[in-house]
């Protein structure tokens, strides 16, 4: 260990020794809370593509299905709006059900063009 | 949708469940825990303190025939892992640990199903474990509501939320009604190569998703110490993962009383167990009090010697008992030399139950002393954390402190021995994949964590779509095989004849497989004894034999060896002549009905025999014999002659005369069974005494060829002979 980390892990431990057993408890879930923050905050501003399959598939449309879709909205650059949300749209636009337009999508590329 | 109600005398009907799977839907969502009465359990003539309601149908420990049978259940719910790569084989097998125990069936998946981006279907085959897929999930869901009325408590199904499509996993699970599930992305990232930021993106989508459907989650943590070299040194470190899952899962939605930690006692002898573990699950217990205890059992240390196994993990369940566990999970003995085989599962949820029993209310006797040493270095271990905990901040926080292999190091934080995991934040697998969510962003479903722009005037997310499936289940589409000939049919069709036809043999893991286990004493060294074993087991027509645990007893003089080999053929069961079963009156009705005759005997070794142990056990009262239920008896010795035993039961007024009789060439012990039966009738007693013989060449069917009331072989116990004479007493109408 260098002496640089041993000297402030032994100053850091005189500090906690200070705290009481509820205090040393509670500072340990503020440094929980603190560390996972920003990453809370990632997952709230982004998605990915595993999560945007388990959007379509949470609207019915199977597995093999959602895999083809999510790629198809991924390669457009469509991925930040949602793919449920693509679907929906394409959906309307087609006057068809949700599981058709998933359809649809594969089908053919050109139907995510001008959707947004 | 109803489930067919199993016979217990019947073997489960695993094409009948797979029939009708599209349609099936679970009949409940989320965690069960027992049922522990406050005031304790009466079973039997105890009284428990910290046990559970009994099983409607079970199967108590060995020894539970001594105690009316009973079969005390631990307050906490009791795990076992099964996955054997054949889902429909596990099944079976989940059903014998139910009957055990078992209300926590943990379902390992394939390997290298964590790096598969998206869902598999279908039951194709796994390696060290199942391919956790819609069909699988469901027909296993389907037997164990089956199972759990049959044993009649609920039980919690669970897998695995991790990987790279943990999103879709979730929701998978959350569809199909499991009730528990492996959910840390820290485990992902350190032991998995998954990109650190596709991690927790995904996990706090999956855990918002087990959340809503009440998934009992349980973290990673424990792999740091079944990993890093020196598993008691990475305590700090537990803390902080558990620390870092704990607070992320509450932050994604989940309740602290549906989180639980997966938490190992890091030793094992001979290191001085206590002095590492103790004073971890008490310091683990202090700082997440809010949340579950999933007690695990050691695996860091265990290899081929399954009683070393069990030796251990019984300390380890000790340790929970010390302190606590919501949950109480089983290794299977033998999971350091092979995939854990049928009869390892049942033997691992028995060492928690004996040692449950055993210690049953054990804080109530004894108490930690947290003002010794213990107390020290539960402090030291907590501060420890809390200022690894400042570390990570000071340097940049989590990603950071992954990026500089802070994690699974094996030195005692803070020193670093070098060897920790370190991971680039943009690298790893799914790098690169996540994608800022749009001002516009939507996702037309419940249970979506994060930003999620719901159009004006729409109440639920699911609206514009008319419901989703977590809403409506009847939206979720079943899909079947996707191969035609990897798949649970095929494999079914293969397996019939072991299943439902009248071909034997043994089995391991999978119906058919045929696998045995041999275990013997040889006097050689190490070395050629490994050669010898596989040699053996092959002349004894053994298919693929491979040693499997040698234990020296002695350099030279010899080891204990264990080889597992494959018999490679079939026993019709319609060629074996199974003799009829004996029932066994209960203890005290025989004891009364000898009480009320006053049951007496003559007894002695016959003809030219010199033998005495046989006829001993079955007399004296130490090894159980007949005295124990109050006969009275009369031994006259070895090499009696007929007419001298006949003439003692007619001078002491016995009602019964036992012989036994051990030569056997030239037929002589069936000469003297039907000698002492002519004789009575000569006599003219035949009619009212009881003529028993038994030896080891004598079997239970020469009672009707020489005459005799009864005959008995190997294995006899006093209580047989007991039963036999009630029984002709009560035929003579003697006794009630």
């Amino acid at each position: 260990m260098n002496d640089e980390r041993t000297a402030k892990f032994e100053k850091r431990r005189a500090e906690l020794h200070k705290l009481s057993d509820a205090e040393l408890k509670a500072r340990f879930w503020e440094l929980c809370d603190q560390v996972v923050e920003p990453i809370v905050d990632l997952a709230r501003t982004h998605t990915s593509p595993s999560i945007e399959r388990s959007v379509l598939l949470r609207m019915g449309i199977d597995s093999v299905t959602s895999h083809g879709v999510v790629d198809r909205v991924y390669e457009a650059g469509l991925l930040g709006k949602g793919a449920g949300h693509v679907v929906l749209k394409v959906a309307q636009k087609l006057g068809k059900d949700v599981r058709a337009a998933a359809a649809a999508i594969i089908e053919d590329k050109e139907i995510l063009k001008g959707l947004f | 949708m109803t489930t067919q109600q199993l016979d217990p005398n019947k073997k489960l009907n695993i094409e009948q469940i797979l029939q009708d799977l599209e349609h099936y839907h679970p009949r409940r969502k989320g965690w069960t825990w027992r049922r522990v009465p406050a005031g304790g359990v009466d079973m039997g003539p105890f009284h428990y303190r910290d046990m559970s309601e009994p099983l409607k149908r079970s199967i108590g420990l060995p020894a539970s025939k001594y105690f009316d049978h009973i079969d005390p259940q631990p307050s906490c719910v009791v795990t076992t892992e099964i996955a054997s790569g054949h889902f429909e084989d596990d099944i079976r097998r989940m059903r014998m640990a139910a009957w055990h125990g078992a209300d926590h069936i943990m379902v390992i998946r394939t390997m290298g199903q964590s790096h598969i981006d998206g869902l598999l279907e279908g039951t194709p085959e796994g390696i060290g474990g199942v391919p956790i897929t819609r069909k699988q999930i469901r027909a296993t869901r389907k037997a164990l509501d089956m199972i759990e009325d049959e044993v009649g408590r609920p039980i919690n199904f669970h897998s695995y939320v991790s990987g790279v499509a943990g999103p879709e996993v979730a929701v998978l699970f959350a569809e199909e009604g499991i009730n528990g599930a492996h959910q840390d992305p820290q485990y992902n990232v350190l032991y998995r190569n998954v990109n650190m930021m596709r991690s927790f993106v995904d996990a706090a989508e999956a855990k918002k998703v087990m959340a809503d459907a009440c998934i009992f989650q349980i973290d990673g943590a424990h792999n740091a110490n079944a990993t890093a070299k020196a598993g008691w040194l990475v305590m700090p470190e537990l803390m902080v993962q558990h620390g870092i899952n704990c607070a992320f899962s509450v932050a994604a939605g989940m309740v602290p009383e549906l989180v639980g930690l997966s938490t190992v006692p890091p030793n094992a002898p001979p290191a001085p167990k206590l002095w590492y573990d103790l004073p971890y699950a008490v310091a683990l217990r202090d700082f997440f009090s809010a949340f579950k205890m999933r007690a695990q059992q050691n695996t860091r240390y265990i290899e081929a010697d399954i009683e070393e196994a069990i030796r251990t993990h019984t300390v380890d369940t000790l340790i929970s008992m010390l302190t606590s566990a919501d949950i109480q999970s089983t290794i299977t003995p033998d999971e350091g030399r092979n995939v854990p085989w049928h009869y390892n599962n049942i033997r691992g949820v028995q060492t928690v139950k004996q040692t449950w029993a055993a210690l049953d209310g054990i804080k109530e006797l004894v108490s930690l002393n947290h003002e010794g040493p213990l107390g020290q270095m539960v402090r030291d271990i907590k501060e420890r954390a809390v200022a690894f905990l400042e570390e990570i901040i000071e340097i940049g926080g989590y990603f950071a402190a992954v990026e500089k292999g802070f994690f699974v190091d094996s030195a005692k934080y803070p020193e670093r021995n070098g060897d920790g995991i370190a991971r680039d934040s943009k690298g790893g697998i799914g790098a690169n994949t996540i994608v800022a969510r749009d001002p516009d962003y939507y996702a037309p479903v419940c249970s979506h964590f994060g930003d999620n722009h719901v159009p004006a005037g729409v109440e639920h997310a699911c609206d514009p779509i008319g419901g989703c499936t977590l809403c409506d289940p009847e939206k979720i589409v079943f899909v079947d095989e996707l191969d035609p000939e990897d798949n649970c049919n095929k494999r079914l069709e293969r397996t019939q004849p072991y299943r439902t036809g009248t071909a034997i043999k043994p089995e391991a893991e999978w119906a058919g497989d045929g696998t045995v286990l041999l275990q013997f004493f040889v006097p050689l060294p190490e070395d050629v004894a490994a050669v010898y074993g596989v040699e053996m087991a092959k002349k004894m027509g053994l298919v693929d034999p491979e040693v499997v645990n040698i234990t020296p007893m002695h350099p030279v003089e010899g080891c204990f060896l264990e080889v597992k080999g494959k018999v490679d053929f079939d026993i019709d069961r319609t060629t074996l002549r199974v003799p009829e079963k004996e029932i066994i009156l209960p203890e005290d009705e025989l004891v009364a009905a000898v009480r009320q005759v006053g049951l007496r005997v003559v007894a002695g070794t016959v003809g030219e025999d010199e033998h005495s142990v046989g006829l001993r056990e079955i007399l004296d009262i130490k090894h159980g014999g007949i005295e124990k239920y109050g006969v009275k008896y009369h031994y006259l010795g070895t090499s009696v002659p007929l007419g001298k035993l006949v003439d003692a039961a007619i001078e002491t007024g016995a009602q019964a005369i036992l012989i036994s009789t051990i030569i056997s060439h030239n037929d002589v012990h069936r000469t003297q069974m039907r000698k002492l039966h002519e004789l009575c009738v000569e006599k003219g007693i035949r009619d009212n005494i009881i003529l028993i013989a038994g030896g080891t060449q004598v079997s239970r069917e020469m009672a009707a060829e020489t005459g005799l009331d009864a005959t008995f072989g190997r294995g006899t116990k006093g209580i047989h002979v007991v039963n036999a004479m009630v029984k002709i007493l009560r035929a003579r109408g003697l006794v009630k």
